[in-house]
This record gives C-alpha cells, sequence and structure tokens, in this order.
C-alpha cells in the first residue's frame, strides 16, 4: 500500500497537501481499501468553517458510513466536485482525482502535529 | 447472469395486452367524473402502465420466487435471534386464532376483554423478565422503541427542568441507536471500546457529565460480550442524573437469567419479535415494547391495557404520557405470538433458551477458532464475530467471498462486515435451536472454505455459482441507482 512522502496523514487516515496556503485533504489509500467501494460522499460548503480533529464530511462505502476528519483548522476554499458524482475515484486514485476539499490555513505549521509517511505506514501497521 | 436456475422475468415483462386476472363488472359509475371532480394536480395525462397477466401467471410468478427464497424452515441460518431465529409454530396458530386476528383495534373493550387480558399479562411478563416497573406497548419495533424510550428520557429531564443536549454510544453499537438519538433532537458522543471489546471505563468517565441525558447500550454488545462493568457504567451516569438505555436486541443471551434492571437500566426496549416467537427477517411486523423504571412510568404512551377496580379489563392513560407513537395499540398479532411464546416455555424454558444460545455460540466459536481470527478473546455471550484478515492478507480472499460460498453449500451466509470496529468482520450467531449435527456442519463448511481460501481462492471470489443471480454490482446499484423498471426503448443510460 502506498503512502507517498511529501503528504502529511491523519490517525483517523486522511492525508494533507500542503501548497502555498492551502491544504488539499483526502482519504488514504488504506483507508479507501479498508471502507471497500465508494459510493456517496459528502463534503462541506464552500466557505464553511471546520476543526482540526472534526467531521468535515462523509464517505458511505457499500460496507457502511465512515466521518471523514479535518486534518487542519480552516475555511473550505475548493470542494471537488467531480468526485461528488463519481465516487469511485476516490478508490482508483485517492492522492490524486479522489481529493475532497482544499482548506484555507493561517499557519503552515498546523500540519506539523500530522504524521509523515513513514509514521502514518506505522500506525497502519499496528491496527488491530 | 448464468448459474443453475434461468432467472425470473418481472411481471411488466411478462405482460401482454388485455389480459386479466379477474373480471369486475360494470359498476354504472361513469369513469370520466373522477377527472372532474378531483383537483388539476391530482390526476395523470396518462393511463398508469400496469402489468397486465392472468391469475395463473401471477401465481406461478410468486411461487417460482418462494421456491428460490431461503428460509430458516429450510435450512441453517447463522443470523441468530438478531435477525430470526426459529419461531415455534404454535405462536402461528395462537395468532391465527379468529378471536385475536379478527379484532378491529376500534372495538369496545367489553368485546375484546380476552385480548385486553392477554395484553395485561404480556406487560406483566415482561415486566418481570425486563426488571421494569412498567411497560409499553406500542412501539412498532426495536428502532420505534429507541425513539420512545429517548422521547421519555427527554420528558423525565424536562420535567426537572434540564436541558440535556448528548446521548452516549458505544463504537460497536448498532446503527438504529445513532440513528434514534438524532431523531429524537439529540448530539451522539461515540464511547470508545477498550482491548477486551468492551466499553473502555476511563473514555467513559471523561465524558459523562450534566449534559448527558443518557448512554445506550446493548448488553451483550454486538461482539456478543457481556459487559462486566455494567454496574459500574450504571452508576456513573447515575452520579450525573444521566440515564442507562437498554437496546433489548441481545436480549437472547440473558433471557431467564439476568435482568437489565438488576444492572441499573432505566430504560429497556426488547424486541419481541427478535427473542419471542415472530418470523421478521422480511422486515417486519415488529413490536418494540419499552419498559420503564417507576420514575419514568408517568410518561409512557397511552392509552394502556389495565384491569380496572371492577376487575373487567380496559384502557388508561397516564398523567404525563408523552402520547401515542402507534397509529393504534400496537402490532398486536406480534404482541400475542410473543404471550404464546412466553407462556408456552415458562420461567424454566426460557432459562434454557438463553443457556442453549450461548452453549451453541460457545461451541461453535471452539469448531472455527483455528481457521479464523478472534480479535477479542472468548468466552462470548449468544454470539461471535470472528475475522477473515488472514485470508485476505494471504490471498485476498474477503469475508464476502466466504459468505457468498456459503451459499452454494446450503446455508445463508452469516452477517459480514459488522460491528465496524472488526476488520473483515464475521459475525456468527447459531441461536439456542440448532442440534450439534448442524453446528458440526456448518463449521465444517467454514474449515473447508478457510482451506480453499489458501488453495483455491479464485473458486470463493467465483461464488455463488448455484444461483440465478450471482453477485449483484453492490457498488454500481448505490452509485447508479435505477428503482424503477422502465419499457426497453426507455431506459436510462447507465
Amino acid at each position: 500500500m502506498e503512502f507517498p512522502e511529501g503528504l502529511r496523514y491523519s490517525r483517523e487516515h486522511e492525508w494533507a497537501r500542503l501548497s502555498g496556503e492551502r491544504v488539499r485533504v483526502g482519504i488514504t489509500s488504506y483507508a479507501q481499501d479498508t471502507l471497500g467501494d465508494i459510493v456517496f460522499v459528502m463534503l462541506p460548503k464552500l466557505g464553511e468553517e471546520v476543526t482540526a480533529g472534526q467531521p468535515l464530511g462523509e464517505v458511505e462505502s457499500t460496507k457502511s458510513v465512515s466521518d471523514v476528519f479535518a486534518p487542519v483548522s480552516g475555511a473550505i476554499v475548493a470542494r471537488n466536485e467531480t468526485v461528488e458524482g463519481s465516487p469511485e475515484l476516490i478508490n482508483s486514485d485517492p492522492y490524486g482525482d479522489g481529493w475532497l476539499v482544499e482548506i484555507q490555513i493561517n499557519d503552515p505549521s498546523a500540519l506539523d502535529d500530522l504524521l509523515d509517511a513513514r509514521g502514518y505506514a506505522d500506525h497502519v501497521a499496528a491496527q488491530p | 447472469m448464468t448459474g443453475g436456475v434461468a432467472p425470473e422475468p418481472l411481471l411488466f415483462e411478462s405482460s401482454r395486452a388485455g389480459r386479466r386476472a379477474s373480471t369486475i363488472p360494470a359498476t354504472g359509475i361513469s369513469r370520466s367524473g373522477a377527472r372532474d371532480r378531483l383537483p388539476a394536480g391530482l390526476t395523470g395525462a396518462t393511463v398508469p402502465q400496469l402489468p397486465e397477466l392472468s391469475e395463473r401467471d401471477i401465481v406461478r410468478h410468486y411461487t417460482r420466487l418462494a421456491h428460490r427464497n431461503f428460509s430458516i424452515d429450510e435450512g441453517f441460518y447463522p443470523l441468530g435471534s438478531c435477525t430470526m431465529k426459529y419461531n415455534p409454530k404454535i405462536a402461528e396458530v395462537v395468532a391465527a386464532l379468529p378471536g385475536f386476528a379478527r379484532l378491529h383495534p376500534a372495538q369496545p373493550p367489553d368485546q375484546v376483554q380476552g385480548l385486553l387480558g392477554l395484553l395485561c399479562a404480556l406487560e406483566a411478563g415482561l415486566c418481570e423478565l425486563a426488571g421494569m416497573a412498567a411497560v409499553t406497548l406500542q412501539p412498532a419495533a426495536g428502532a420505534a422503541g429507541e425513539l420512545t424510550g429517548l422521547t421519555l428520557i427527554r420528558a423525565y429531564h424536562e420535567s426537572r427542568g434540564e436541558q440535556r443536549t448528548r446521548v452516549l454510544i458505544p463504537d460497536a453499537a448498532h446503527g438504529t441507536n445513532p440513528a434514534s438519538v438524532r431523531l429524537a433532537g439529540y448530539e451522539v458522543v461515540e464511547v470508545p471500546s477498550d482491548a477486551s471489546g468492551r466499553i473502555d471505563l476511563g473514555a467513559l468517565k471523561k465524558i459523562v457529565d450534566g449534559r448527558v441525558a443518557a448512554l445506550m447500550l446493548t448488553n451483550p454488545n454486538t461482539l456478543g460480550l457481556f459487559e462486566r462493568n455494567i454496574t459500574e457504567i450504571a452508576r456513573l451516569l447515575h452520579d450525573c442524573g444521566a440515564k442507562l438505555y437498554y437496546d433489548g436486541a441481545n436480549l437472547n443471551a440473558i433471557v431467564g437469567r439476568a435482568r437489565p434492571g438488576d444492572m441499573g437500566f432505566d430504560v429497556v426496549h426488547l424486541n419481541v419479535h427478535k427473542t419471542f416467537g415472530t418470523p421478521h427477517g422480511g422486515g417486519g411486523p415488529g413490536a418494540g415494547p419499552v419498559g420503564v423504571t417507576p420514575d419514568l412510568v408517568r410518561f409512557l404512551p397511552g392509552p394502556r391495557p389495565a384491569q380496572l377496580p371492577d376487575g373487567r379489563y380496559g384502557w388508561r392513560d397516564e398523567p404525563d404520557s408523552i402520547g401515542r407513537v402507534h397509529g393504534w395499540h400496537g402490532n398486536i398479532g406480534i404482541l400475542v405470538r410473543a404471550y404464546s411464546y412466553l407462556i408456552s416455555l415458562g420461567g424454566a424454558g426460557l432459562r434454557h433458551v438463553s443457556e442453549r444460545a450461548v452453549l451453541n455460540a460457545n461451541y461453535l466459536l471452539a469448531r472455527v477458532a483455528d481457521d479464523y481470527d478472534l480479535p477479542y478473546p472468548a468466552p462470548v455471550m449468544h454470539e461471535f464475530v470472528v475475522s477473515a484478515r488472514r485470508h485476505r492478507r494471504a490471498s485476498g480472499v474477503r469475508a464476502l467471498d466466504i459468505a457468498k460460498s456459503l451459499i452454494d453449500r446450503g446455508f445463508h451466509p452469516m452477517t459480514v462486515y459488522f460491528p465496524l470496529i472488526v476488520d473483515e468482520a464475521m459475525m456468527i450467531e447459531p441461536t439456542e435451536t440448532e442440534s450439534r449435527e448442524t453446528l458440526d456442519a456448518f463449521a465444517a463448511a467454514l474449515r473447508e472454505l478457510a482451506e480453499e481460501a489458501a488453495t483455491a481462492p479464485e473458486t470463493l471470489r467465483q461464488a455463488p455459482v448455484t444461483t440465478p443471480v450471482r453477485r449483484p454490482d453492490e457498488a454500481r446499484a448505490a452509485r447508479h441507482l435505477v428503482p424503477r423498471w422502465y419499457p426497453p426503448a426507455d431506459a436510462p443510460a447507465s
């Protein structure tokens, strides 16, 4: 399973990619594999303020409905409307076309609390 | 689709213009009158295209479909009491008696004394089994019982001038619990499980405060594990003025042996259709009576059946009732079945039910424990959850593939992928009525499938091969739901 270098990861299985003052967010390859075929995505509205560690939306697979947690706090400045119509993109390309939202942050150090690729791989290996 | 049986055409596909199942005599009423009398928005431009068939066509269609159904009357069904255990036929016989089956809910009490007496006796029996002071029989099923119970809890707190906003739910809970909490207007707060698969007491202590209205708990929980700290959990909640709610989905494990009221529960819903003799695997009807402690009785829905001072039976209302939770008095036919089940078994028989249910689950678990992972340690109560993760890692065979393969071997699949806290979960509940021979045959099938997962994984991935429809594309069905039939020319592009 692939956990790209350069991304940061939450313990709840989201990834975060910093670009300027924006953080693009999706769920990890491990998360999509565990959930199975994803059939529905619920994303927050543009401008909505989200809080690190709190749910920002939901993904529903043929097995279950799961919260997606915000890895950082800030305002939603972009949402992937393509993935709402084609949720299978989360399964086929979780780090690319399957991204979910972008969050505007004021302080890049907000990502410091997240895991790096190696730390996340260890976290996944320790899952029951 | 390929398979051992040809697909059954839809009634729409078998329709032939002008074919009829019955001929209705002329009424002498003008058909055109309807359009003149109904508001314009309620009439359509075209006549609905309903299928046209003879009675023979319809009977054969549904009889063929019925033959393809898998039922607990023909084979083992490891979904257990949670979905449907074996229901003794005597309950059907009693419920079909005209004196019960042909009553109208508006009949005056003096014409239905027998039924009212039965309902009062059922209330008393359920109170005794649950350790509660009083019961409402109105809720139509488990989830309706949950909403009723939460509404009672809200009425209780509001009567004390308290506005509590949160309800706690363990991460192993049934999905109906959080749904009922939201519907009742409360916020859901999740309680994590500890390494033993039970409520994490340390985590619970941190979130119990004056904002908490109640904790909803299934005991034993969905992993089949008894919450050993239940009296401590009850004390934590009660010290903060919160209530403890018992989800009766797993009552089969303790019925006649232990009482939720004695454990400290304040509100109890009982799925009488799960535990007490009603077939409900097709989705209903059910009945979800709710029992309460003395301080909540005055809020119960009404009217309630009651024995009046003159010895006759009638209806009576509670002073601070939350109102009706059912259009009439509840699903009476199901309640009659429940009473039949209770008195045909009696106290000793009910104790035997839970003993055998727990023994059968632990026996079957011991028989499959070498071939599947047990994420939380045994012993269990009435059900257990194993994981197919070792097979998924070794050969890619998933719990779903094992479930589908059981169909070809003549068994109904077990529940898979629930509870959510277990990876590749396979939840098995054999119930009290299955013989040792049946349990051995099922364990042997699971063992063979575990071996096949290593030697011939593709065979499992192809299963089932004996059914008219093999593997529906669940993801495509969910992403592009087409809930109606279209004539071929009008079918939407998928």
